[in-house]
């Protein structure tokens, strides 16, 4: 109970400085507004408003401060208009509507599981080689690296544009560039994992002449299971992150990554956010499900810490 | 019960077989701070149905010789054989079984099924298995707890099971190393006592590695006595102790004097480094 008060008192601070963020982010807006309608502000022309601290702008015009908060394109917009939008582009909206969030989020999820379960099979099979081969374990793992060092923002046309010139259009450059994201994590953790049995377990099966077959199966794959889980729970979030970046160079109309560039086309501030926010809620509910997998997974298999 | 009472008697007759044979034995491990000489020397002969206890301070090399014997370490000069064989040729024929310190059973196996995961990698039939299984927990008296799953177990019952996966492909020799050293004084009273019964009932051939001087004394036909830097036997003591030893063996006279011959062993074997 005392936690959850806490909880809710950080989230109130939270919500608290974003109103107070949007009085100074907004009142030149506003101001500019008023002014327009013919309402009197201080100062009374935009030119000399312009050079002024926007704390002064709010001091001499009080009046103002509760339109900063319910502006059409702010730029900052409050926390109950993302809430409205976001209400309105979901709940509000058939699923099957260009509008709906929840449409655009289903494009954005598509390509997300699929590039999730690319990525997860391809760390994994890297895992696996690199723990039993020393070459491998050489060669691929500073590539693997590497390539997480590369922004994905600066690759991912280049991966559209490649995957076009071959042919290869839809959902699937989505899910390649989300699976690049996806598959480092996994293989890091599985690599661990299938690590993890002590010197002990692995003399013990020496002892049986297990060979690396037995003990892959037996001892080293179950044994990996938590650091999979781990992994899995930020590689689905990297999934995600990949799909929606996927969806901005390709001038994608459908996907919670073209809701955002469309939202940055047209100065719409509150489809921005709400979009960020829905992308935001959708990793929450994967990684979430993930972590009650996890639970069940582990508890059934004796290992949960 | 008839077979055992002879090789008994052989044993006694003074023909025995010899299962383990180490001549010269010398390891050295190549470390950082240059080669350590883990084993220097090492001259023992292993009867069948004997039980050895390999006692000493740290670094002694007794773990270090089970594992040799094990073929879990490989010597650097000298000779050892394991039933007239390399360590690792008896491994293949699966002449030992092997127990840790820690049961180290797997989490998500049951104890039945854990005491399969030998069998299963031996390749034994399914019905062999199950038949295995319920002999072995009947031996060391876990009857009725193949379902249950390790963490449901006391740290001792674990320390059973993992000798009934020992013991499941019916091993002629029996590796333990402190099997009870992360257990406490009753627990494993407890466990000394099933033990000797076991390997009363079983005629195995047991070679155990501890630091507790009455756990020797009380478990052995022979007690080796090995000291550090480099490791090495000091002192080999065949003990008096009749076969059948009741707990309160450890009251007698002879228990003591033999517990005495121990710590003079060990206390010499230290005083050469100091």
């Amino acid at each position: 109970m005392r936690s959850f008060l806490a909880v809710l008192t950080v989230l109130a601070a939270i919500v608290a400085i974003w109103y107070a963020a949007c009085v100074p982010m907004n009142i030149k807006g506003v101001l500019d507004a008023a002014e327009r309608g013919g309402a009197e502000v201080m100062p009374a022309t935009s030119k000399v408003r312009r050079d002024m601290g926007t704390f002064g702008l709010v001091a001499g015009n009080t009046f103002a401060i509760a339109q900063t908060w319910e502006q059409d394109r702010p730029r900052l917009p409050a926390p109950h208009q993302v809430i409205t939008e976001l209400w309105k582009t979901t709940v509000m909206k058939k699923v099957t509507s260009k509008r709906s969030l929840v449409y655009h989020a289903q494009v954005t999820l598509n390509a997300t599981l699929l590039g999730f379960v690319i990525g997860t099979g391809l760390g994994i099979l890297l895992a696996v080689g690199i723990v039993h081969s020393k070459v491998m374990d050489m060669s691929v793992m500073p590539w693997a690296i590497v390539s997480q060092t590369i922004p994905i923002i600066a690759l991912a046309p280049m991966i559209i544009v490649v995957l076009y010139s071959i042919g290869v259009q839809g959902i699937l450059p989505k899910a390649i560039i989300s699976a690049y994201l996806s598959f480092f994590p996994v293989v890091v953790g599985m690599v661990k994992g299938l690590r993890s049995p002590d010197a002990m377990q692995l003399d013990l099966l020496k002892t049986y002449s297990a060979n690396t077959n037995q003990g892959f199966w037996k001892l080293r794959l179950p044994s990996s299971m938590p650091y999979l889980f781990t992994s899995l729970k930020i590689g689905i979030a990297a999934s995600l992150l990949g799909a929606i970046v996927g969806e901005l160079p390709t001038g994608a109309v459908s996907g919670l990554g073209a809701r955002l560039l469309a939202g940055s086309y047209y100065g719409q501030t509150v489809q921005i956010w709400s979009a960020l926010f829905a992308a935001a809620i959708l990793a929450g509910l994967l990684v979430a499900l993930l972590g009650m997998i996890e639970k069940l997974v582990l508890k059934r298999m004796g290992m949960a810490s | 019960m008839n077979t055992q009472t002879t090789t008994q008697a052989q044993a006694q007759s003074g023909a025995p077989e010899a299962v383990v044979e180490a001549k010269n034995l010398d390891l050295v491990f190549p470390t950082n701070d240059g080669p350590v000489q883990a084993l220097k020397d090492v001259n023992l002969t292993i009867n069948k149905g004997d039980f050895v206890s390999f006692i000493g301070p740290s670094g002694c090399g007794k773990t270090t010789f089970l594992r040799v014997m094990a073929a879990l370490e490989h010597p650097t000069g000298g000779t050892i054989t394991v039933n007239g064989m390399s360590p690792d040729e008896a491994r293949k024929q699966r002449a030992y079984g092997y127990v840790f310190q820690a049961a180290g059973l797997y989490p998500w196996r049951t104890i039945a099924k854990n005491i399969k995961l030998p069998l299963e990698i031996m390749g034994y039939s399914k019905a062999e298995q199950d038949k295995r299984v319920e002999q072995v927990l009947e031996l060391v008296e876990l009857a009725g707890f193949g379902g249950k799953y390790p963490w449901q177990l006391s740290g001792g019952m674990q320390q059973r099971a993992s000798i009934a996966r020992a013991l499941a492909f019916d091993a002629d020799i029996l590796l333990m190393d402190e099997p009870f050293g992360a257990l406490d004084e009753i627990v494993r009273d407890h466990l000394n006592e099933q033990l000797l019964k076991l390997w009363a009932r079983t005629n195995k051939t047991i070679g155990f590695v501890t630091h507790s001087i009455p756990e020797a004394v009380y478990l052995s036909t022979k007690i080796v006595v090995m000291s550090p830097r480099p490791g090495r036997i000091t002192d080999v003591i065949e003990s008096t102790l009749p076969r059948e030893r009741p707990l309160d063996i450890r009251d007698s006279q002879e228990f003591i004097d033999i517990a005495h011959r121990v710590r003079e062993g060990l206390r010499a074997g230290h005083g050469d480094d100091e």
